[in-house]
Parts: C-alpha cells; sequence; structure tokens
C-alpha cells in the first residue's frame, strides 16, 4: 500500500496495518502523540484496533513539553 | 493591505489563548498589538520569579493571577482591547465552554498530556475552530529546526517537535518567543484570510 505520512510518501508491502503496527515499523514510539487518518483523530486507546489503509493520509504529532 | 484595514478587520474577532505562560503571554501580546479585538486567555497559575525569563509580566507581579497580570499588561499596549479571563485549570470538561464562540484558538500550555487534551477536546467539543499548537522550543539555538506545519485546515503545530523542557534544557525567551510569534503569525493568516 501507498500512504501520505505526514507529508511524505510511503510504500509498505502489506495491504493495510493497524496505526499500532506502522508506528512501531517506522519507529514513531514517543508516547505523547496524536494520530490523524484522513483528518480524523484516532482515539489513542485505539491504535491497535484502527487499520490504515492504501491511499491514506496519515498525521503524526509529537507533543513535547514546554510553553 | 494597510495597517489600519488589518486593525479594523482584526477587532472583529475572538482569540482563544490556553495558558498564559511562555507561549501564551507573548502569543497574546502580538495579537493585541496587531488589533485582535477579544482574547479570551484561561489559567490556574500565579507569576513567579521564574518565569520572568520568558514570560511577559514584570518582577512586580510575582503572586499575582497570570491571567489578571497578563490582563493588566495588554490593556497597558492597548486600553481598547477585550480581554475575557478565566482562572481555572482547564480540563475535557470546561474547555468547550471557555472557548465556545472563539473564532481560532492557541494552545499554549507547558505540559504535553494537556496539549494532548485540548487537541483532543477541540475535535470533539468544538469542530470547526482551528487550534494552533506549540510543541518543541526547549534551548536555545536551532533556528533552523523550528517549523510551522498545517496538518489540516483545523489543526497547526509549530515548534520543532522534538526537544522537550528538562534541567539541562529549560525554556529561555528566544525559542519561546519565536515559537509564540509564529503561533499568532498563524492567527493572523487564517483571521486576515477570512
Amino acid at each position: 500500500m501507498k500512504i501520505m505520512l505526514n507529508n511524505r510518501e510511503e510504500i509498505f508491502e502489506n495491504e493495510s496495518m493497524t496505526v499500532s503496527e506502522l508506528l512501531s515499523k517506522k519507529n514513531m514510539t514517543f508516547r505523547m502523540r496524536i494520530v490523524k487518518i484522513n483528518g480524523d483523530l484516532v482515539d489513542r486507546n485505539e491504535y491497535d484496533n484502527t487499520t490504515v489503509y492504501d491511499g491514506d493520509t496519515v498525521q503524526v504529532i509529537y507533543l513535547m513539553s514546554g510553553g | 493591505m494597510r495597517f489600519t484595514v488589518i486593525r479594523e478587520k482584526l477587532r472583529h474577532y475572538k482569540v482563544g489563548i490556553a495558558g498564559a505562560g511562555g507561549l501564551g503571554s507573548n502569543c497574546a501580546q502580538a495579537l493585541v498589538r496587531s488589533g485582535v479585538g477579544t482574547l479570551v486567555i484561561a489559567d490556574f497559575d500565579t507569576v513567579s520569579e521564574l518565569n520572568l525569563n520568558r514570560q511577559f509580566f514584570f518582577r512586580s507581579q510575582v503572586g499575582e493571577k497570570k491571567v489578571e497580570a497578563l490582563r493588566e499588561n495588554l490593556r497597558r499596549i492597548d486600553p481598547s482591547v477585550n480581554i475575557e479571563v478565566h482562572d481555572v485549570f482547564l480540563d475535557h470538561e470546561n474547555t468547550p465552554r471557555v472557548f465556545a464562540g472563539c473564532d481560532i484558538i492557541v494552545e499554549a500550555f507547558d505540559n504535553s498530556e494537556m496539549k494532548q487534551m485540548i487537541i483532543e477536546t477541540v475535535a470533539m467539543a468544538l469542530p470547526g475552530i482551528p487550534l494552533v499548537v506549540g510543541s518543541g522550543l526547549a534551548g536555545w539555538g536551532g533556528n533552523e529546526k523550528i517549523k510551522s506545519r498545517k496538518i489540516d485546515n483545523n489543526l497547526y503545530v509549530i515548534g520543532d517537535e522534538s526537544d522537550e523542557v528538562s534541567e539541562e534544557l529549560p525554556p529561555l525567551a528566544p525559542r519561546v518567543g519565536i515559537v509564540a510569534n509564529m503561533q499568532a503569525n498563524i492567527v493572523l493568516e487564517i483571521l486576515l484570510n477570512k
């Protein structure tokens, strides 16, 4: 599948994968984060049960303390 | 666009500021100087001496409520600005009530869990209101690492998205001010294109 991840095209052999699989594959393991798929926020307790498909736009935002 | 026109346009808008620390106080200052008519500012904290290395407060205000001190400072810039203050610890429950009716909201917390909270809350309870988040501003230098990212029409992230504050990497006036002013700059971009 081909997705847009943080505005960059990424190609994977899988036809789909869960958000958790995608995050671990890309080593995006920092825990304070927000994930959006096609503009919709993914519930942080549902990363194992939410699937990313071919053509999806995925945004992962790291939230760093400080302000 | 002439500044008189910019100010006249901005006068009609209401901007929410979630947190009156380094990001919030400096962002509010830029917005008031630009002419934004109404700010809704929420914070539970009081001004401490340690805040003075980056926040828009003065030594004589140490011990005062941040929202009250900030309102006073902003009114010294422009007495006609409307400042609605909420001395409250924001959470999932009260955030929608505090910021209902705002045209845009600036996330200006220091704590990453609070940043996550407001992104989730605005997406759920205030859909359609753009949120401008600051993430990654600790330390000094690294101008080239600070970026502005439009996630979608309702979410913008400013910062390096990598450097977290710590004992050895404190928040300092220049980088905090850069991110706060970039947040204000996005607010103007959105409001002036409306």
